[in-house]
């Protein structure tokens, strides 16, 4: 059974541009995620051992996981249809997500992902 | 996935995919891109002539900030020949403005370019928490806007340079194209997309990001780890520019070029508009000297109503008629300083070529 997994992943998680305000203005976060999650990116943890389709986690699960335990107020500022909201950028080990597979990029020990919003202040 | 190489030094790891073309590159490559496309944008429209003293309008925020940083650097590499100054606009906005103004004064240090700031409260009197105390939250950013625009140019002449920048990136452009689209001002239209704009007594002002995209100016600030605020203004701007914002956006992330597209299509106005030219005849403001279309400037007339509790005076038609029916204007009103301009023009004429 796939529940039966208990492995994890510890990660570094770093908001800036503003959207450190959505996150009880707190910069950075050691998070650890469950290695293997589900499909359907339901972030209950632990993963319930019933859940059978699972898949590595990856930064979609991420943004979904920030959204529903990190994130203190007005989610539709972060997320907007399974992904960050358009013009917020994110950097994975400080590369740019859009080479790295954006939300399909599979976490691994140690990466540092970091969130920036460019819709704050000019 | 295997890391790729640059797509223009072929060595180090692509570490950004810019927005404008998809190019793959590495960060020592897209500093330099970044910095020479701004150089080039800056030599083609010929901005600056050696000699010229030039006021950066520094906000803190990430725009500035990197306009400041690469204003610096350029005119260091190429010889520009500039005097640089920062001009901060003080709004007198508690918990906004005030630590914004913070990250300014940092960045006098670590650029080491002369600060000059200016407040809304020692030029009009009032400061935007003291406006919105009377006004409440409708037409603050009018008030506002009003207030910056000549705050700038004041500062400008104190300073006694030629030419203010601004940190008006593509998006921000683009955004305001749509703006005025959506508000059917055909006029401002074409305008909006001038890089450079320049009264009969005013300074000049310029956007050398006018092509710079708001994701590269971000990322350059991240990469080159530079100090800047981002922090909301309390009385937030209003909800249909949000709109605009967020519709760009979305059309930016289905494809990147419509940033551009966009600002093309702002441009493709303006040289209708030249054809025709029926500029309004430009006169100084009674009162303050300030350059105005009408006998009173916009800020003369924001800043009676606020005096004499009539807050709608500079904003409606019917507001202004009421403000006359009240009568005159009394003795003891309070007044903006006379504004003057005096142009030092004693900068040598070498345009600054691409080298
Ligand atoms: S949001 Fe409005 S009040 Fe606030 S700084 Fe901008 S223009 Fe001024
Ligand atoms: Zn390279
Ligand atoms: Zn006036």
């Amino acid at each position: 059974m796939a529940g039966a997994e208990t492995s994890s992943v510890t990660i570094k998680v770093e908001f800036s541009g503003g959207l450190e305000l959505l996150f009880s203005n707190q910069r950075s976060h050691t998070l650890t995620l469950p290695a293997a999650v589900p499909t359907d990116n339901a972030t209950t943890v632990p993963v319930p051992s019933t859940i059978e389709a699972t898949k590595p986690a990856d930064i979609t699960y991420l943004i979904h996981y920030l959204r529903d335990h990190l994130l203190q107020e007005r989610a539709e500022l972060f997320e907007e249809n399974g992904t960050v909201r358009p013009g917020i950028l994110v950097l994975i080990n400080d590369t740019d997500w859009e080479l790295e597979g954006e939300g399909d990029y599979v976490v691994k020990e140690g990466d540092e992902v970091v969130f920036i919003s460019t819709l704050h202040g000019g | 996935m295997p890391p790729r190489p640059c797509a223009l030094c072929e060595k180090a790891r692509a570490m950004i995919k810019r927005p404008k073309t998809g190019q793959q590159i590495c960060r020592d490559c897209f500093f330099y891109v970044f910095e020479t496309e701004v150089h080039n944008t800056i030599t083609e429209a010929q901005l600056f002539k050696s000699g010229d003293r030039v006021a950066i309008g520094a906000s803190g925020g990430k725009d500035s900030t990197v306009l400041a940083y690469v204003m610096k650097t350029l005119n260091e590499r190429y010889n520009y020949g500039l005097n640089l100054f920062l001009l901060s606009i003080d709004e007198g906005i508690t918990g906004y403005r005030d630590d914004s103004l913070e990250t300014v004064k940092r960045n006098q240090q670590q650029y080491s370019m002369p600060l000059k700031i200016l407040s809304y409260e020692e030029l009009y009197g009032w400061t935007m928490d003291s406006i919105v105390s009377q006004v409440g939250r409708k037409n603050n950013c009018t008030f506002c806007g009003v207030f910056r625009r000549q705050a700038l140019d004041r500062g400008a002449a104190m300073l006694n340079v030629d030419h203010i920048v601004t940190g008006h990136n593509a998006d921000d452009i683009a955004e305001t194209v749509l703006m005025n689209i959506m508000r059917g001002d055909i006029a401002r239209l074409g305008r909006c997309t001038a890089i450079c704009t320049q009264g009969d007594d005013t300074i000049r002002r310029s956007k050398p990001f006018k092509y710079a995209y708001e994701k590269e100016i971000v990322m350059y600030a991240y990469f080159k780890k530079l100090d800047y605020f981002s922090t909301e203004c309390i009385y937030s701007p209003d909800a249909y520019r949000g709109h605009a914002r967020a519709f760009l956006k979305d059309l930016e992330a289905a494809r990147p070029s419509a940033i551009i597209d966009i600002i093309h299509s702002g441009e493709a106005f303006e040289i209708k508009e030249e054809i025709k030219a029926t500029q309004k005849v430009q006169q100084t403001c009674q009162r303050c000297g300030y350059m105005s279309s009408n006998t009173l400037c916009k800020a003369c007339t924001l800043l009676e109503g606020l005096e004499r509790g009539m807050a709608n005076a500079g904003i409606t038609d019917r507001g202004t008629k009421q403000l006359q029916a009240e009568g005159p204007t009394p003795e003891n009103l309070r007044k903006i300083p006379f504004f003057e301009y005096k142009p030092t023009s004693t900068s040598t004429t070498i345009d600054i070529e691409a080298s």
